[in-house]
């Protein structure tokens, strides 16, 4: 046998809404089982419609994918509907946000869970509810057999949050899906779920591709880094190259434009010039270069993609330039 | 700029530099909660004796995390809810009183709140959000609408590209910049950011910080500045207050509040900051748990439930907040000499 | 609302203290705003557009039908009576006195809009002042206001109207009385709903530190935002209002007879549905096809009128 295909391999999607807006730009994401990869960027990025391509959660009718999306193995992009519907929550499964709109509020979390077992597999009742229990336990839910019996509503935000997990894993899937998971909830909380997603990652061999706009929770849940720039992947490599010598002119923007790094108190922050480009006019060449402090005339061509160690690349034409730059913005925000 | 439109007596300087611009003294707001017939009535702790006061020129940071009652103080400072009991002074006078009129603290004071959106009218261009104080003050609409503009330039958004657009035509970024322009339309002296920044990238948000800093130096602000982001508070604030359930935990310098935290909580709260360090990440989460409910919040120190030196003595006393140094005031038993606590210090020496 | 400001361009004027060289502002660039973009995607809108020409014309025939009809709408023929549809002379066939029902149709329009449209714009003035300021006041006044108007959400509208239009007595303006009485509490309670919903925005807030008055406030920040919805309410009421405003007549409380309209003429025509039922139906369709109309443009002023946020 060959080693096994990666959990999810994504390469040249493309997302178009309406037939104008291209959201997604030609991405290509390779993520290898019992891995976390945080895709992080801004709004509008095209982070979260990446994330739901690849359980093709975009509204159909508005929406045209390009390229090809393979989930361990298998083709996203050819799955009839009713096969969609196996696949949604048995092999890959989705946590969001704000729990309570994935939660339905007249079932009991328990409920919930047992009937999505029972919706994918042969089990009793019991069995379902055992499984359920056990699911509780495993996302350290504080005595479960009664919070089982709870309504959403009844329940803290960390807890939703925790259920919501529980809930998505009811079916053992190989990948979970994140969309910004801690993004609404307080600091004490966020770090607990952040933990959580680490253990279940280890203990399960989940592989987990988490959304994200906040470095320092990718940071503390992933493998791998992918920072995402109008629809395009601008740099990828491992959390350690992209936060100690990052190569891409956005990525070092992100970095020094976190408070960590000013000098001085009422210092002046590095900033980012200006805003993101109007995704529905897309001009060619490198997207962010009326932005970029490294911008010159050859930026009007699409960049290369360079590789820059094993596992690290970036779609730069000054990544020389951009790595000097980048090691001196790192050593302020993350000193050694 | 057209500063100075409604210049004149009453809106400067009164009791100088050492008079604090804002002094806040047990301040107390329980929401009653509606509950089934018979039951006992329930009241939310929202705010439940806080004091702190603003110096002139500081920025002070509020932080904790929700249900801590840091919106609510701002709201109660601002007057747009009565609050139950305590005592509010602005520049030595009683808001609301005899000397100080609501209306005429409103036009020294003024708010920027999170939601950039819901908080101008969707159905009014920008600068006729940012002239309509003027307007309400008294300026001729022509020159309110001068005023706006000027505002709007200020703050980064060209007038003739924008001034004419409606809020949803902006981006979040935009928007908040009307919101900071509208809220120094008045020509305040104080401004009260609620989670100002928080809903933006970072990106975005940087440009905006780099904005307050400009427009405090440029107009002689004061800004209290809510955040649960302790590394944007701790870059922009001069003065930190951390709160827990409705109460003070500790207030003091921010290099000292969030640099060597005294208060079991700020320590928490702090370690609970996600890691930029792949090397260094976090192993144990600090606080186990949700932040408990401001209904029944637990006696004693509020914070023990969770705190990793509760001794029995934290359940049975509530600690006072009480001084450590100069200008920093912590509300644990551990710190404070004589309370009974095993850590707490000797009581001859004071630790700094 | 800002119409003040829109007088452009504007002179710089020097302001305060420090006096500025006087500037010329320069016109800034202006979008069509709200209603410009909600009459857009109207006009977008199919069924909406044709629920308007509909509407239109049959305003257009009521408004000029005392000149326009083919016969007289009150002279009767004893000897012509109920004639089919399609009988020349006859276009619509005749009733039970053998007047011209195309006529009739036409002038019957007129009471018939009166009666459906009138409730409910009193019914709209009244509402919402009443909803608005329960919903911004709220507190002790919210509470006596809208459980006052709880008390008429206790009998249903049908029986509200001709219990009201009964106590008052038969004729026309008696009839748009109780049918005003019976659309206020109606509209009181959306205008209460909505108000105290933008009353909980934050930039309503922002507007009460400006040291606005309240009536400040309602008047710039509130109402824009809270007419539309009201409004869009208020028209799909205008169906239910010809529908009872036709059952008033049709018991005899509304308009009398002679007079055309089209609910007391279904009354009138009732004895004829088993000679001549197509034009005994006649008048039915006609409210049936105005109310729908009335309906099916609120439905699409509604999805218009969407904010995305």
């Amino acid at each position: 046998m060959t080693s096994p295909a990666p959990a999810v391999a994504v390469s040249g999607l493309t997302v178009t809404f309406g037939g104008k807006v291209r959201a997604v730009d030609g991405v290509d994401l390779v993520l290898q089982r019992g891995q976390t990869i945080a895709l992080i960027g801004e709004s509008g990025s095209g982070k979260s419609v990446t994330l739901r391509a690849i359980m093709r959660l975009n509204p159909e009718k508005r929406t045209a994918i390009g390229g090809s999306i393979r989930v361990a193995g298998r083709d996203v992009m050819q799955l009839t509907r009713r096969e969609l519907a196996a696949f949604r929550g048995r092999e890959v499964a989705m946590i969001f946000q704000e729990p309570l709109l994935a939660l339905d509020p007249v079932y009991t979390v328990g409920r919930q869970i047992t009937e999505a077992i029972r919706e994918h597999e042969r089990v009793s009742e019991a069995e379902a509810r055992a499984r359920a229990l056990a699911l509780f336990e495993r996302v350290r839910i504080p005595s479960p057999e009664r919070r089982l019996d709870a309504y959403p509503h009844e329940m803290s935000g960390g807890m939703r949050q925790r259920a919501m997990i529980a809930l998505a894993l009811a079916c053992r899937p190989q990948v979970l899906l994140a969309d910004e998971p801690t993004t609404a909830l307080d600091a004490t909380v966020q770090i607990q779920i952040l933990l959580l997603l680490r253990d279940l990652q280890r203990d399960l061999g989940l592989s987990i591709v988490f959304v994200t706009h906040d470095l320092g929770a990718a940071v503390e849940v992933a493998d791998r880094i992918a920072v995402m720039y109008a629809g395009r992947i601008v740099e990828e490599g491992s959390a350690r190259q992209l936060v100690r010598t990052p190569h891409h002119p956005y990525t070092i923007g992100l970095l020094r434009s976190r408070a960590e790094g000013a000098l001085a108190k009422g210092s002046r922050l590095e900033t980012i010039p200006g805003g993101p480009p109007d995704l529905a006019n897309r001009e060619p060449g490198c997207p962010f270069r009326p932005r970029c402090f490294l911008a010159e005339a050859r930026c009007v061509d699409d960049p290369p993609v360079v590789a820059i160690e094993p596992g690290h690349r970036a779609a730069c034409w000054r990544t020389d330039d951009a790595a000097r730059i980048g090691r001196e913005a790192a050593a302020v925000v993350v000193p050694v | 700029m057209t500063i100075g439109v409604f210049g004149g007596a009453g809106l400067t300087d009164r009791g100088g530099p050492a008079q604090p611009l804002l002094t806040v003294t047990g301040l107390v707001k329980h929401f009653p909660v509606a509950k089934g017939f018979g039951g006992p009535k329930k009241v939310v702790r929202a705010v439940d004796g806080v004091d702190f006061s603003v110096v002139k020129g500081e920025t002070l940071g509020i932080v904790g995390e929700s249900g801590c009652g840091k919106s609510t103080t701002a709201r109660l400072v601002m007057g747009l809810m009565p609050h139950d009991r305590g005592e509010m002074l602005f520049d030595g006078e009683v808001i609301g009183g005899t000397q100080l009129s609501l209306r005429a603290f409103r036009r020294q004071a003024q708010m920027v709140f999170q939601d950039s959106y819901s908080s101008l009218n969707p159905r009014m261009t920008v600068e006729g959000s940012v002239a309509f104080a003027p307007q309400v003050h008294g300026l001729s609409a022509k020159a309110a609408v001068a005023k706006a503009r000027d505002l709007l330039a200020r703050v980064g958004l060209e007038p003739t590209r924008f001034a004419g657009r409606y809020p949803h035509e902006l981006s979040g970024g935009q928007r908040q910049r009307v919101n900071i322009a509208r809220a120094l339309a008045l020509e305040p002296r104080l401004v009260v950011l609620d989670e100002a920044v928080s809903a933006l990238d970072k990106s975005v948000e940087a440009q905006v910080l780099n904005l307050l800093l400009d427009l405090k130096a440029e107009f002689d602000l004061t800004y209290v500045f809510i955040s649960h982001d302790l590394n944007v508070v701790r870059f922009i604030c001069d003065r930190v207050m951390v709160m827990y359930l409705g109460r003070v935990a500790e207030i003091g310098p921010a290099d000292t509040v969030l640099g060597a935290p005294s208060h079991p909580y700020t320590g928490a709260l702090l370690s609970s900051m996600p890691s930029l360090d792949p090397d260094r990440r976090t192993e144990v989460a600090p606080l186990a748990g949700d932040p408990p409910n401001p209904i029944d919040p637990p006696t004693g120190c509020r914070f023990h439930p969770r705190c990793a030196l509760a001794e029995p003595v934290c359940a049975a006393e509530e600690p006072p907040l009480a001084s450590l140094a100069d200008d920093h005031r912590v509300a644990c038993l551990a710190r404070q000499p004589g309370s009974g606590h095993s850590l707490a210090p000797a009581s001859e020496r004071i630790a700094a | 609302m800002s119409a003040p400001l829109r007088t452009l361009p504007i002179a710089g004027e020097p302001i305060g203290a420090r006096a500025a060289p006087p500037v010329a502002i320069p016109p800034v660039a202006r979008s069509r705003g709200y209603w410009g973009g909600v009459a857009a995607k109207l006009v977008r809108d199919p069924v909406a557009m044709a629920a308007l020409a509909v509407i239109l014309a049959i305003v257009l025939v009521a408004l000029l039908s005392p000149w326009f009809t083919p016969a007289d709408p009150y002279r009767g023929a004893m000897l012509r009576r109920l004639r089919p549809i399609g009988t020349p002379n006859y276009p619509l066939g005749s009733d039970e006195l053998g007047r011209d029902m195309l006529s009739r149709l036409m002038v019957g329009a007129r009471l018939s809009l009166f009666m459906g449209v009138t409730p409910v714009v009193l019914a709209f003035a009244i509402g919402s002042a009443i909803g608005i300021v329960a919903g911004y006041v709220g507190g002790w006044l919210n509470t006596v206001l809208m459980r006052t108007i709880d008390v008429f959400f206790a009998f249903p509208s049908v029986l509200l109207a001709i219990a009201l239009s009964g106590a008052l007595g038969a004729g026309i303006f008696n009839s748009i009385v109780s049918l005003t009485c019976v659309f206020v509490p109606q509209i009181a309670r959306v205008a209460e709903s909505v108000t105290t919903q933008i009353r909980n925005r934050d930039y309503v807030d922002a507007a009460r530190l400006s040291g606005a008055s309240a009536l400040t406030i309602v008047r710039v920040q509130v109402l824009g935002n809270v007419l539309g919805p009201i409004f869009v309410y208020a028209t799909s009421l205008i169906s239910v209002s010809m529908i009872l405003a036709s059952g008033l007549s049709f018991l005899g409380l509304g308009v009398r007879p002679p007079e055309p309209e089209w609910g007391l003429m279904l009354n009138t025509l009732r004895t004829a549905i088993y000679v001549n039922p197509a034009v005994a139906a006649l008048p039915g369709l006609c409210i049936f096809v105005t109310s729908i109309s009335f309906n099916l443009f609120s439905d699409g002023l509604r999805t218009a009128m969407e904010v995305k946020e």
